[in-house]
């Protein structure tokens, strides 16, 4: 029987008041404000802005902040936001090639020109707890020099030269976008790349591991990581002309594989691409990585049956609140769904009690 | 599609590309803080500011076919001068306040008032532009890995 419920609404009210305290915690510890988290958890905001797909630190850090910190939920809080805004158009493609890099890293070439940059790594950090972090906020001025103006090439443009890596080629096309129309198969790169850079950091970080450990046969060297910020320019109607209308920090990362040649390709290098926004090179690397297995079919490579392979796994796995989402739901309630497979059962077992005879002794029936 | 558009041979087009780019990117407070109490010339909004998005793009490869990275928060606004010119304004960030602001900017450098607004706006813009980027790139510099070939003592 079908029983409508309603009620809980006082209970709910109550959770979401005692939410918002502790969510504050202790009052006698000062309040974060949103400038503090966008300036000092800058990691978790760029997490936040890349899996929200929605660059604007400042939200980020409020999500972050309404979310009790918890980073998955503030991705949510953005995406439900990002839906709200009218979509005025899209950007040119971003030129990585003129960033103004705070990083940049070949773990192929020691003397690239622009050189090894390393920028605010925790690399070589002994990863030590530092208790002077616990105790003051003092911190000592960074070290400067003089920062020649000199042009930072990718390095992939080197083996371009020598003609040993394949050749990326801008046909032109529109991108399809996944937040405009449902993520269909077979996903073209274009599309795999935007699910990939708004996927969970986890997840896609667990599959490139994977292509690491095997499952792919994947040996990759990072060509080049570079961190920094790019000028994004977009046309604008009114004008007839194009007008930088912002400035993105970006991670990217290209590495590098060896590719042995097919029918149609000579033994070449090959890449896997990652750009995500923000400092994310976690993320940014795996993206690579993940990227570069996926395209086994185009290059004419074996279906090994891994995982990082499987663009229907990858793609309709990456997206931690598609996932969360469907994961958590199922802890809401489902009593009308709940009462029917208890009817079920206890259906099942009148019929194997008589199918059995007296076997099984009879059960008490359950409380309604 | 260009790269980077530079529109060429229109200087009058590179000027106003250039300032719009400059305040779209300028911090909020520092575009409040030099438009200061200025009273705005007798205009009228065509647009109201309006809070939006716009999907950026990125190229696979750095060098091959666009995709799409992720929206970015804008701001847009429209002006006109009475009996003058039409300003726009498209920048980053969601301040309605600054989008007017450089709407009515982008208005008052195609009239008489241009010296003075380059000189009190645009030209402190610039510069604080530029004294930030400066100061990252010598931090960025100081991390730039010098080599050293150790002997390695074969022969």
């Amino acid at each position: 029987m079908y029983v409508a419920v309603k009620g809980g609404e006082k209970a709910i009210d109550a959770a979401h008041a005692w939410l918002a305290e502790e969510r504050r915690g202790d009052t006698a510890i000062a309040e974060l404000s949103v400038a503090q988290i966008r300036e000092q958890l800058a990691l978790s905001v760029n997490r936040v802005m890349a899996e929200g797909s929605l660059y604007d630190p400042n939200l980020a850090a409020l999500a972050i902040k309404q979310a009790r910190g918890d980073l998955i939920e503030a991705v949510f809080l953005i995406r439900a936001y990002r839906t709200t805004l009218p979509r005025f158009g899209a950007t040119l493609p971003v030129e990585t090639a003129d960033m103004t890099c705070d990083r940049r890293v070949s773990a192929t070439f020691k003397d690239a020109p622009g050189g090894q940059v390393l920028g605010p790594t925790f690399d070589y950090t002994h990863r030590l707890l530092d208790f002077k972090l616990a105790a003051d906020g003092e911190v000592a001025e960074a070290p400067t020099r003089g920062a020649p103006e000199e042009a930072t090439p990718h390095i992939t443009t080197f083996l371009k030269q020598e003609g040993v890596i394949q050749t990326e080629v801008d046909s032109g096309d529109t991108p399809r976008d996944l937040t405009r129309e449902p993520l269909e198969l077979p996903a073209d790169r274009a599309l795999r790349l935007q699910a990939l850079t708004r996927g969970d950091e986890g997840f896609v970080l667990g599959m490139a591991y994977s292509t690491q450990r095997g499952y792919a046969r994947n040996h990759a060297f990072v060509g080049e990581l570079r961190i920094g910020t790019v000028d994004v320019e977009m046309e604008i109607p009114e004008l007839g002309f194009a007008i930088e209308v912002g400035e993105v920090e970006l991670t990217e990362c290209e590495t590098v594989n060896q590719f042995t040649g097919s029918k149609t390709e000579p033994p070449q290098f090959t890449r896997g691409y990652g750009l995500v926004f923000g400092q994310s090179e976690r993320k940014s690397i795996s993206m690579a990585l993940v990227d570069r297995a996926l395209r086994w079919e185009e290059l004419g490579e074996d279906n090994m049956g891994a995982p990082a392979q499987d663009a229907e796994f990858v793609l309709y796995h990456a997206d931690n609140i598609q996932a969360t989402g469907f994961l958590e739901h199922i802890k809401l309630p489902h009593y009308v769904d709940f009462q029917s497979e208890l009817e079920l059962v206890r259906k099942l077992r009148a019929e194997a009690e008589e199918r059995n005879g007296a076997n099984i002794a009879p059960q008490q029936e359950a409380a309604e | 599609m260009s790269n980077k558009t530079a529109p060429h041979g229109d200087p009058q087009q590179a000027a106003r590309k250039a300032w719009m780019s400059l305040l779209a990117k300028a911090p909020e407070a520092q575009v409040l803080a030099l438009w200061g109490g200025r009273t705005a010339p007798e205009h009228q909004t065509l647009r109201a500011p309006e809070l939006g998005s716009t999907m950026v793009r990125g190229r696979i490869g750095a060098t091959g076919n666009a995709f799409n990275l992720g929206e970015m928060t804008i701001t847009r606004c429209s002006v006109q001068l009475t009996d003058g010119p039409v300003g726009h304004a498209y920048v980053q960030g969601r301040s309605k306040e600054k989008a007017r602001i450089a709407a009515l900017v982008d208005a008052m450098m195609q009239t008489g008032a241009a010296e003075a607004i380059r000189a009190d706006i645009l030209t402190p813009l610039a510069e604080a532009r530029e004294t930030a980027k400066a100061a990252r790139a010598a931090k960025a510099a100081a991390t730039k890995v010098d080599f050293f070939t150790m002997a390695r003592g074969e022969d």
